[in-house]
């Protein structure tokens, strides 16, 4: 065997990823010696952002579970999940308005009552939106190009929008200002308020719940199968077209949370902020590793973060002008570099 | 795998004029004479559908009927001389007839717009300077059709590439920079007037070669993805480079203006010869309009004829064989990287010169064009149209450009006197343009003038791609 002239592709290989490590490296060390600087200059701005982000972060997590959801299913980007939160948000805020009359300013036991039960309509009906969806614009193109559910999901996504549009015209509508605003804590300048707690709160439960569903049931054993490899489940007798309506409907759910929250927490809502925000979302599953549930709630509390700190610190901060760019560039590192995500195994498939 | 062939809604029709010319026609006749009576068959039920069976609800619904008929005969008669003879059978010249015979009438679009009829529902036709916007279109949609029609590679930010392009005539062809004088072989501009001023066409050229060298800066790291990840990327370029232009009026607090932010670069400069300027025209003949509607021609056929060829050159094949198969194709010694840079170079350039050229007729660049939404609304035409499928695309591309200038305001207007309603439908525009991809991906995701290959692929189905390849460099 002649094997000494061989060798040369491999140690070229390992070169460029080298490079690519030490370049990915350099940028994280930049990025923390960034928030060093700023912590040292304002401890107190410093944490009060961190919480901010920390919120927000929670949302979003909310929001990029049920794109990792169906990716980790379909190998689909849902582009239509934005769109379908943005309802959701205008879905809680009409019902807690209309049906059950909480006004702003309002407290007390009916108010939370009223807010889990818009949390329940909420996520009904973002769960059903989203399985619809599912059923009508991506199941016919199974066996089609990769390229065709993806164009229907664009398509269905304008659509939204424009039932949004529709529905509550062009502008910012205002949402009923419920959570409490007074400081959980206030440690040393840092505060803390219970609007940001009660998001949080809220996040919590519902991705325990996940958890358990995804992990425990036999439904969510469904689900982990079909992902694996659909043909092999439906040869297991799992019903894969039930599964992946049955993920969808928890996409959607979670979707519907997330909506519920963002306009507690934001008050007002657009109709076309659902597809930014689920552009960042998206980013935050890739970020974690799309198709890894852990990865996504990591990747959305960094996103969250990235993204508060980026608008709330004072010292060479880009500024909210630029936080779209900074997150798509994050999105474009990531997937030139590590495309399989912070969380996420390296196969061929990226799965 | 077998081909499955969809049975379509005209297959009753085709076999119905299979029985009519085997009752009619001798036996001896020729392929030419079947080809001939068959197209006459087809011609002559355009004609009763036109006449007999539409005519009652369009009479209803344009004001002056009569004028319509006349109208709607003389375009039925054109119909029927670009349609019915064998053209393409003509040895040598055949196949160049017929685009020569669609190119005059394109071209001479200006002198019998103001005669033509009211279409029913839509209204008037589009009229020059929409014929321009149409035109620009339909270069931009060309060009992402080499990218996702040739190549299939799903292109989201395709905005970008028309942003650049716009930007560059309205930094080099405009006052913006106005510490410098600079000018250079421009018309119309007098030579006091500070900023720099270089000939249009010399732009054009320019906006194309850098809107590729853009193309390539972003395709080399990134092409490496495949399908939807690939997708999601050029969507976050398609969105960063708006973001620079808009918040371009002070980059990063140096107080540098470079693309004046949400306020646009006004005003650019016109293209001329010599003292002869766009922007004025001259005399009645060559009025503005009219000048930038036939250059604009010019450049339409400047693409097709670099789309046409380049399908069809090696670098062609290989973008077809990359797109039905990547792992093969790279087995076969197709070099992946290198070609799909090139796939994105060649959409990127014409992109450029439409942005480049868009941005001179409207004399404005503003970062407000540049959405998201506008990359979907060129995506929308080549997937409506067919893509890969260079007829198929100026089809859908002149369609939905002319809705989203004229035709949805005036369908709206009509759907609104005629049913009472209050809608303004412009404002959905972009819900119908999603109902658009959703129905045209569900029940014909070949597009409407398919390309054979395309449609085999969508109906057959291709190997599965994987997400990403990291073998390859």
């Amino acid at each position: 065997m002649v094997t000494e002239a061989r060798p040369q592709p491999v140690s070229h290989l390992r070169n460029r990823v080298s490079l690519t490590a030490v370049g990915g490296l350099t940028l994280v060390v930049l990025l923390l010696a960034w928030l060093l600087v700023n912590f040292v200059k304002t401890p107190s701005d410093f944490l009060e952002v961190f919480l901010i982000g920390l919120t927000t972060g929670c949302i979003y997590a909310l929001v990029a579970l049920g794109y990792t959801l169906v990716y980790g299913i379909l190998e689909l980007i849902n582009f239509a999940h934005g769109d379908v939160f943005m309802l959701g948000g205008m879905v809680s805020a009409t019902v807690l308005a209309s049906w059950f009359g909480v006004a702003s300013g309002d407290s007390g036991t009916i108010v939370w009552l009223s807010i889990f039960g818009t949390l329940i309509v909420s996520m009904a009906f973002c769960g059903i939106l989203n399985a619809s969806i599912e059923f009508v614009a991506y199941r016919p193109l199974r066996g089609a190009p990769r390229l065709a559910p993806l164009i229907t999901a664009i398509g269905m996504s304008f659509i939204l929008q424009n039932v949004a549009l529709a529905w509550k015209g062009p502008n910012y509508i205002e949402v009923v200002d419920v959570l409490p605003h007074s400081n959980v804590f206030s440690i040393g300048g840092v505060d803390y308020q219970w609007n940001k707690l009660i998001v949080i709160l809220i996040t919590v439960p519902v991705l325990l719940v996940l958890v358990w569903l995804v992990e425990r049931t036999r439904q969510g054993k469904a689900m982990r199968a079909t992902a694996q490899d659909r043909d092999a489940s439906a040869m297991m007798g799992i019903n894969v077209n039930r599964t992946i309506s049955f993920t969808f409907l928890i996409a959607g759910g979670l979707a519907g949370a997330a909506g519920l929250l963002y306009a507690l927490y934001v008050t007002n809502i657009r109709y076309d902020q659902g597809f930014q925000l689920g552009l960042i979302a998206f980013t935050a599953a890739v970020l974690g590793g799309i198709g890894n549930l852990p990865g996504a709630v990591l990747g959305a509390i960094i996103i969250g973060l990235i993204q508060a700190f980026n608008e709330g610190l004072s010292w060479h901060a880009p500024g909210s002008d630029w936080t779209q760019s900074l997150v798509f560039a994050i999105l474009i590192l990531i997937l030139v570099f590590r495309p399989e995500g912070l969380l996420g195994e390296r196969t061929p498939e990226g799965g | 795998m077998a081909v499955r062939r969809r049975t379509g809604f005209l297959d009753p029709v085709r076999e119905w004029i299979d029985e009519l010319e085997g009752r009619i026609l001798p036996e001896t006749a020729g392929p030419v004479a079947r080809l001939t009576f068959r197209r006459a068959v087809t011609a002559a039920i355009v004609f009763l559908i036109t006449f007999v069976v539409l005519a009652p609800i369009f009479n209803y619904a344009t004001s002056e009927p009569g004028l319509w008929r006349g109208a709607a005969f003389f375009t039925w008669l054109v119909f029927v001389v670009l349609y019915v003879p064998p053209w393409e059978r003509i040895p040598t010249i055949g196949p160049y007839i017929r685009p020569a015979m669609a190119f005059g009438l394109a071209f001479t679009y200006p002198f019998y717009v103001s005669n033509m009829f009211d279409i029913p529902i839509f209204g008037a036709w589009p009229d020059v300077s929409t014929g321009v916007y149409m035109l620009v279109f339909i270069m931009m949609a060309i060009g992402l059709n080499i990218v996702v029609g040739y190549a299939g590679l799903l292109d989201l930010g395709y905005v970008a590439f028309y942003a650049i392009g716009s930007y560059t005539v309205a930094w080099f062809a405009s006052s913006q920079f106005a510490g410098v004088n600079v000018h250079f072989w421009d018309t119309g501009v007098g030579a006091t007037v500070p900023g720099i001023h270089i000939s249009i066409w010399l732009l054009l050229a320019l906006a194309g070669v850098v809107t590729a060298l853009v193309g390539i800066l972003i395709g080399l790291p990134t092409l490496r993805l495949r399908g939807d990840y690939l997708a999601i990327v050029t969507l976050g370029f398609g969105e960063i480079l708006p973001q620079i232009a808009r918040n371009g009026d002070d980059l990063f607090g140096t107080g540098f203006n470079l693309t004046n932010g949400p306020n646009g670069i006004v005003p650019i400069d016109s293209p001329g010869f010599g003292s002869f300027n766009y922007l004025t025209g001259s005399g009645t003949f060559f009025t503005s309009e009219r000048l930038f509607f036939w250059t604009a021609i010019l450049l339409v056929l400047f693409t097709i004829f670099c789309s046409l060829r380049l399908l069809d050159s090696r670098l062609g094949r290989a973008w077809v064989a990359i797109r039905e198969d990547e792992t093969a194709a790279s087995a076969m010694g197709v070099p992946l990287m290198r070609t799909k840079t090139w796939a994105y170079a060649a959409g990127a350039f014409f992109g450029g010169i439409a942005g480049a050229y868009y941005a001179s007729f409207k004399s404005a660049t503003f970062p407000g064009d540049f959405f998201f939404n506008i990359s979907v609304f060129i995506l929308c035409m080549v997937i409506l149209g067919g893509m890969g499928n260079i007829w198929g695309v100026i089809l859908g591309a002149a369609f939905l450009s002319y809705l989203d200038r004229e035709g949805l305001a005036n369908t709206g207007a009509w759907l609104n006197q005629h049913l009472s309603l209050n809608i303004e439908v412009p404002k959905y525009e972009f819900g119908i343009f999603g109902v658009i991809l959703v129905l045209t991906m569900l029940f014909r995701p070949e597009g409407l003038i398919p390309n054979t290959r395309r449609k085999a692929e969508f109906e057959v189905g291709v190997h599965d791609q994987p997400l990403y390849d990291v073998t390859h460099e």
